[in-house]
């Protein structure tokens, strides 16, 4: 079912460069999905960097609430004066970190970055189907990134009703401040990030079923590709649904409906509003918020599996499986978000049937598991730094998804819902997993963007304190979460129960200082290897993908002549003949565009 | 301990460094500077593999050993106890499966690390291992679901008729809880907020008889091994009501009444006594004299000595103050519980009360 891409198209770009490119065209406005993918990753790290700043604000606090730090006034401003941090800010932070995380950096800046360099690249297309839609993407991505930025600046201070934004504490500006203006700002950001989201994986997924060269069937495509076609596809099936709640939630607040409201009195009025639930907030969010977990978490694994292929020297190990597994994830994935209302005041009877389903998305995740691990099993394993993180993702994947058993079965969820044991759960099987996958990537990368070779010293460094910084933080932070407190609370002194926890929040709060320090070494290999890096060669990896056969030298059209037919799928490493030599002898890899040797065997997977 | 710790990463990390800036040297030295890993990176980086699932391991057991005063007591309700022991299966499962897998992943990285004379497997698919680890599983999680099940449905499925059960609401508003118990009829009358007026502050609906012997307190006073039916409302926005001794969560939503069930089984007394409450709060108390201490040598008020009762905290972001809004739960035997019940007055004697002011 592999289909041709039109010759007509290929005398185009026989002669490239030739086009006249002026600064804007090739910078700015570009529709080449190379520069395109630059742009979101650059974004995406600056967002990052404003994420994890603000993390840094709040676990100072929650170490040392008592503590007067001058940074908040510098930082937060009115909301920090004295150096004390106001509960609301505290709670604003809490909110965009966590939206600017999930959203702007690990869909946005992850799969946004990845799908963008890499579709066109493996599968043999000159550009995505559309380059004007693919540039409106971006660029309705860089103007919600813009306002969710500006939103800081809201006068009564950002959205701060948590990620999830549930009514009323979202509705209404009586409940808190940042459900004014802020709120306001974070929905026309969301909503036009969604439509970003949308045209990119539109984009995407037709680019996957109709560009693909001569002899890439589908079960020739590497795992990134069918990582990236999923989850295009999930969500272009839950974004719209999360564009409608946001819908609903402006008609709530700005003209006077009911859909999420109901009975309700506050700073002593009562309210005109009657007969709406927020639990079907709660649905709506959570058909958009569960499949987002996997739009977060499959493009880093797919990005995982054809690294460790590729640094162990070995196929993937059970391809045909891997597939399935994306495929299974990715259906389970719409039907378990019930698992986050377990205890929200819907029917008993849903819990049961969320709590099957979600147990069940635990089977593909662990051939996931067990599948990498046997990957690496008598390889030949080379360290990159890219190769790290990919062994460091499988194994916060396993960390972070074994406590998902806990949480999703729905008699356990009662008592540590909303709990630290939950954001220790979910920092590391989407969170970090996926940090990983996206440093993963610019690691393995980083030669196709950008022409040049990242530092691999200044990346073990990197990575080691990377890894020691993110278990440091979030494996004490599940024992936290068993005693019983809850997030989200600006100070836990209220409690003197929970007073003998203080030491651990010091201790998470130093590993998480250690960490965001860790992240200051790949700034700085990232930004002077662009400029100073040594210059790549075209297949510096000795990979077997597509994207190794194009030239170092960006070419708007990938390849400078026809584009290449492939013969064989991407995983042949260290494949021997019968008398145990390699397929091309004194080569351990044999690229897709390399036609069948004599007497070799096709594998069928 | 936790210096110990802390000083013990930074150590690690600062022979990491020393380690990286050798190897840079050594490095240099070859004028190897492809930037691709040589098959010193790939001996170094998968002892460091090593080394890691060692910090791994050791981070696990020093949680599990040091911050075991930090699970909660024993359940202090009947359905807790199936709750803590499913808690304890799973826990148990979870933890033989992470050293496992973990120790497998960071020894293959070690023991398979890269050299150039060496051959990779070609080992590309194997049915039967794949099916294997497929089925286990599956079998491991079907019993895991149907246990779930069962003591999930126990839980949930609230018989207000299956013998006599005290019914009381929960009522939240930002930033407090009220009790509202259902006086001698155990029956809740009818309420609203759009009842809400003065003193009427839940809203109740005066012209329905069921709640003039209702009675508002801003304590929960339970009499053990008596079944309780919490009937739940929130004023105005999301709440949750999250009993951890318990073992007992459930949302607080506006607009609709939401509802969970328990029996208690230890008073409070009880649970101050037990072994591990003692310790424990001696271990709060030691930590609260020592701020304290600072507290009065900056001039302010020293801390109150602690002592424990039971509480039940808001636990769905509600607003600022969302970090304080709990409330005392006080379970007593039947007698002193009555006995407390008598002092508080009823809706109807409040308002009574008020019009003859």
């Amino acid at each position: 079912m592999s289909v041709t891409q039109g010759d007509n198209h290929d005398h185009d770009h026989d002669d490239h460069g030739h086009h006249k490119e002026t600064f804007i065209t090739k910078y700015i406005f570009s529709q080449d999905h190379k520069m395109i993918s630059k742009q979101y990753l650059i974004t995406g790290l600056i967002m990052g960097i404003i994420g994890i700043a603000m993390s840094l604000l709040f676990r100072m606090q929650l170490a040392w609430p008592d503590h007067q730090f001058t940074i908040y006034e510098i930082l937060l401003g009115k909301f920090g004066e004295d150096g004390v941090m106001d509960p609301g800010i505290y709670l604003a932070l809490v909110t965009i970190h966590g939206t600017i995380m999930v959203f702007f950096v690990l869909t946005a800046g992850l799969s946004g970055t990845f799908s963008n360099l890499l579709i066109p690249l493996q599968i043999g297309a000159r550009d995505m189907a559309s380059g004007f839609l693919n540039m409106i993407s971006y660029w309705l991505f860089f103007l919600s990134s813009i306002i969710m930025v500006l939103s800081l600046f809201a006068e009564a201070g950002p959205a701060s009703a948590g990620w999830t934004i549930y009514p009323p504490l979202s509705a209404l500006p009586q409940a808190i401040g940042g459900s004014g203006t802020g709120m306001t700002l974070w929905l026309v950001s969301m909503a036009i990030f969604i439509a970003s989201s949308l045209l990119g994986s539109l984009n995407y997924v037709v680019t996957v079923i109709n560009l693909r060269t001569k002899g890439m069937s589908m079960t020739r495509l590497p795992l990134t590709i069918w990582a990236f076609f999923v989850t295009a596809i999930i969500g272009i099936v839950s974004f719209p649904v999360l564009l409608s709640a946001a819908l609903l939630l402006i008609m709530d607040r700005s003209f006077g409906t009911s859909f999420y409201l109901s009975d309700i009195y506050i700073q002593g009025e009562v309210l005109h509003n009657q007969g709406g639930s927020p639990v079907l907030f709660e649905h709506l969010f959570w058909f958009l918020g569960h499949p987002e977990v996997y739009i977060v978490l499959l493009p880093a694994l797919g990005i995982t599996s054809e690294i460790i292929a590729t640094n162990a020297r070995k196929p993937i190990f059970g391809y045909r499986a891997m597939v399935a597994s994306i495929l299974a994830i990715a259906f389970l994935s719409t039907i378990v978000w019930g698992h986050h209302m377990f205890v929200s005041g819907m029917n008993p009877f849903l819990g049961s049937v969320f709590t099957f389903t979600t147990l069940l998305i635990a089977i593909p995740s662990a051939v996931k598991a067990f599948n990498y691990i046997t990957t690496l099993w008598k390889g030949n394993l080379q360290f990159n730094p890219a190769m790290l993180f990919s062994i460091g993702l499988v194994s916060t994947f396993i960390t972070g998804g074994l406590t998902g058993i806990i949480l999703g079965d729905s008699t356990l969820d009662i008592n540590v819902h909303d709990t630290y044991f939950v954001v220790a759960h979910f920092h590391l099987v989407m969170g970090i997993s996926a940090l990983y996958g996206l440093f993963a990537g610019v690691y393995h990368w980083f030669p196709k963007m950008y022409g040049k070779m990242m530092n691999k010293n200044l990346g073990y460094v990197h990575f080691w304190v990377t890894a020691i910084g993110a278990y440091g933080v979030f494996f004490p932070m599940h024992f936290v979460g068993m005693a019983g407190l809850p997030r989200r609370y600006y100070t836990n002194s209220n409690f003197p129960y929970f007073d003998d926890l203080t030491d651990t929040n010091v201790l998470i709060t130093v590993f998480a200082f250690i960490a965001a320090a860790g992240q200051l070494v790949f700034l700085y290999n990232f930004i002077s290897s662009i400029f100073y890096g040594k210059k790549a060669v075209e297949n510096p990896w000795k990979s077997n993908t597509l994207e190794w056969t194009t030239p170092v030298e960006h070419l708007h059209g990938n390849w400078p002549g026809e584009i290449p037919h492939v013969y064989r799928w991407p995983y042949d490493y260290s494949k021997t003949n019968e008398n145990g030599e390699y397929v091309i002898a004194g080569q351990d890899f044999v690229s897709q565009i390399i036609p069948l040797q004599e007497g070799e065997e096709e594998m069928h997977h | 301990m936790t210096v110990f710790l802390t000083i013990v990463v930074i150590a690690l990390f600062g022979i990491t460094l020393w380690q990286m800036s050798k190897i840079l040297k050594l490095s240099q030295a070859k004028i190897d500077n492809s930037q691709v890993a040589n098959d010193k990176d790939n001996n170094l980086q998968g002892k460091l593999m090593l080394a890691f699932v060692i910090f791994l391991y050791v981070l696990m057991i020093y949680c599990f050993t040091q911050y075991n005063s930090y699970f909660l007591p024993e359940s202090a309700s009947e359905h807790g106890v199936d709750y803590d022991r499913l808690m304890l299966i799973s826990m148990v499962l979870i933890m033989i499966v992470q050293i496992l897998t973990q120790g497998l992943l960071h020894f293959f990285s070690y023991k398979y690390r890269g050299k150039k004379e060496n051959k990779a497997l070609f080992f590309a698919d194997n049915d039967k291992l794949e099916f294997i680890w497929t089925i286990i599983p599956v079998i491991v999680l079907a019993g895991l679901i149907i246990y779930g099940l069962f003591t999930w449905t126990d839980i949930m499925n609230i018989d207000e008729e299956d013998g006599d059960p005290l019914i009381v609401e929960l009522y939240a508003y930002q930033f407090d809880w009220r009790a509202r118990y259902s006086g001698e009829d155990n029956e809740l009358g009818k309420a609203n907020v759009r009842f809400i007026e003065g003193i009427n502050t839940l809203g109740l609906d005066v012209s329905d008889t069921y709640g003039k012997d209702d009675k508002i307190t801003n304590e929960l006073h339970l009499p053990v091994n008596r079944k309780v039916i919490f009937k739940m409302r929130s004023q105005d926005v999301l709440h949750s009501a999250y009993m951890p001794f318990f073992r007992a969560q459930m949302n607080v939503v506006p607009g609709m009444i939401t509802e969970f069930a328990y029996t208690p089984t230890v008073t409070s007394e009880e649970m101050r006594n037990s072994e591990f409450m003692v310790e424990k709060v001696a271990t709060i108390n030691k930590i609260r004299r020592e701020k304290s201490k600072k507290l009065v040598a900056a001039g302010d008020e020293a801390l109150e000595e602690y002592t424990f009762e039971y509480y039940l905290l808001c636990n769905k972001i509600c607003g600022v103050s969302h970090y304080n809004m709990q409330m005392k739960i006080i379970v007593e035997s039947e007698e002193d519980y009555k006995a407390w019940l008598k002092t508080q007055p009823t809706f109807g004697e409040q308002l009574s009360a008020q019009a003859s002011n």
